[in-house]
């Protein structure tokens, strides 16, 4: 078929498990948490359940969640060597 | 129907016939009629587009390109200043594969602030993708758009398409035009890579090195496609219509030994001087250059001739003339006229003729 102008699908994972490039891990304290939803809202990959719960093999670790949480219930925590 | 237009009137007549679903538009001297004219029909609900007034023609071209891209028939217009501002968004256009089509109306860059006829302004944009056709007549003017909707809807071809007309000596002329019926001559629009909301995807995304150079050829590939599918249309509109046109129009050039070669107004000009020169016994023809892309091929061979450019490239020369240098290998009398507006009349035409030098570059009006 001829293509006349790149297009690119979206397919999950098609760079690898980008959990990899994490420095630091998202830790809920579920004790806090008011299930509001904003850190699925904001994260940027996607990588937050509608449980909240955080995928690990895709978020990079980029803590825009725990700056945004009203609750102050995600620690950034720094990952294990 | 016959009716009396300008060269304005005459594009937005033929726009309205057409169609479109959006337009998006920035007025500009001495495009503004075109733009004005459209809005009417919108607010008089004489015809359904969804008219877009943007804030600038950049963004003018890019709500083009937004609304192209889901499939449907989209017009802008535009003159120098502006089309210059459009500038990215234009190599955007053709590189998406959108089949938008846009009215040039021919005006000088500035400064000095100048708003009267030159080509430049087209000829700045000639390496972007587009497909670009200058016309010399109301009617012409009406013909090339009706015809810029199929050329450049159609599947080999898939590129925007630019209708240049020169600026007050074309835009604000008024002269007779007989609109038509097109019935099914520009046949609905069905865009291969249209977006597909049930299937996500990003357009014209980052494309590496092993593959960005394929999609540029895929656009010369439909460049060269373009000749036979313009001729194709040209043919069709000829045989429902009654109007013929080509590549370039050809006056008196059978027994020529010596053609002028120019375009827009100017190259209509020159069809009056070639009955003056005539008279004289000189045999002379015109060859008025209609597509300046995709570039046609002219008979040249054995005959003398004169280049009119009403652009110019500093530091190189007229770009006209330069283009048939390397395509025909002919050393033209390269004339620089009417640059800003400048008034060139059939006697300078003529005068250009006689007294050609071949090889040598003339700026009329200037005083070596």
């Amino acid at each position: 078929m001829r293509e006349r102008l790149a297009r690119s699908r979206p397919v999950q994972g098609a760079c690898g498990k980008t959990g990899s490039w994490r420095v630091f891990r998202p830790v809920v304290d579920r004790e806090k948490c008011n299930a509001c939803g904003l850190c699925a809202m904001y994260c940027p990959d996607g990588a937050i359940d509608e449980d909240l719960n955080v995928d690990l093999d895709f978020c990079k670790g980029c803590g825009i969640c725990a700056n945004e949480c009203p609750k102050k219930a995600i620690a950034m925590e720094r990952e294990e060597k | 129907m016959l009716t009396i237009a300008t060269g304005n009137k005459a594009v937005a007549a033929a726009v309205r016939q057409a169609n479109p679903a959006v337009i998006a538009a920035y007025p500009i001297t001495p495009q503004t009629e075109i733009v004005e004219q459209m809005a009417e029909y919108v607010t008089a609900g004489e015809l359904k587009s969804r008219y877009i007034p943007v804030e600038s023609e950049h963004s003018a071209m890019a709500a083009c390109i937004g609304a192209s891209i889901t499939g449907v028939r989209t017009f802008t217009a535009t003159s120098s200043h502006g089309l210059l501002y459009m500038h990215e968004m234009i190599n955007w256009a053709a590189g998406a594969r959108l089949p938008i089509v846009m009215a040039n109306v021919n005006r000088a860059l500035g400064p000095g602030w100048n708003v009267w006829a030159e080509h430049t302004d087209a000829f700045q944009e000639r390496d972007t993708g587009w497909l670009q056709v200058f016309v010399s007549t109301v009617q012409e003017a009406y013909d090339a758009t009706l015809m810029a909707f199929r050329i450049a809807e159609h599947n080999d071809v898939l590129l925007p398409v630019m209708v240049n007309l020169d600026g007050f000596t074309l835009s604000h002329i008024m002269q007779s035009l007989e609109t038509v019926n097109p019935g099914d001559f520009i046949p609905p629009l069905h865009l291969p890579h249209a977006i597909d909301p049930a299937h996500p995807a990003g357009y014209g995304t980052l494309t590496g090195p092993d593959d960005y150079f394929k999609f540029r050829w895929d656009i010369e590939r439909s460049m060269r496609d373009s000749v036979k599918v313009i001729r194709e249309t040209e043919q069709d509109f000829a045989d429902r219509f009654g109007r013929s046109y080509g590549m370039t129009e050809e006056y008196r050039c059978e027994d020529a030994d010596v053609v002028v070669i120019a375009m827009g107004t100017l190259g209509k000009e020159a069809e009056v001087a070639i009955d003056l020169l005539r008279k004289e016994g000189i045999r002379a023809g015109s060859m008025r250059i209609r597509w300046l892309r995709p570039f046609p091929t002219l008979d040249l061979a054995g005959r003398d001739v004169v280049v009119i450019d009403r652009d110019y490239s500093f530091g190189f020369g007229g770009i006209l003339a330069q283009s048939l240098k390397a395509k025909h290998r002919c050393e033209p009398y390269s004339v620089i006229a009417g640059l800003g507006g400048q008034e060139v009349t059939y006697d300078d035409i003529a005068g250009f003729i006689r007294d050609r030098k071949p090889g040598e570059e003339y700026w009329f009006g200037v005083k070596a």
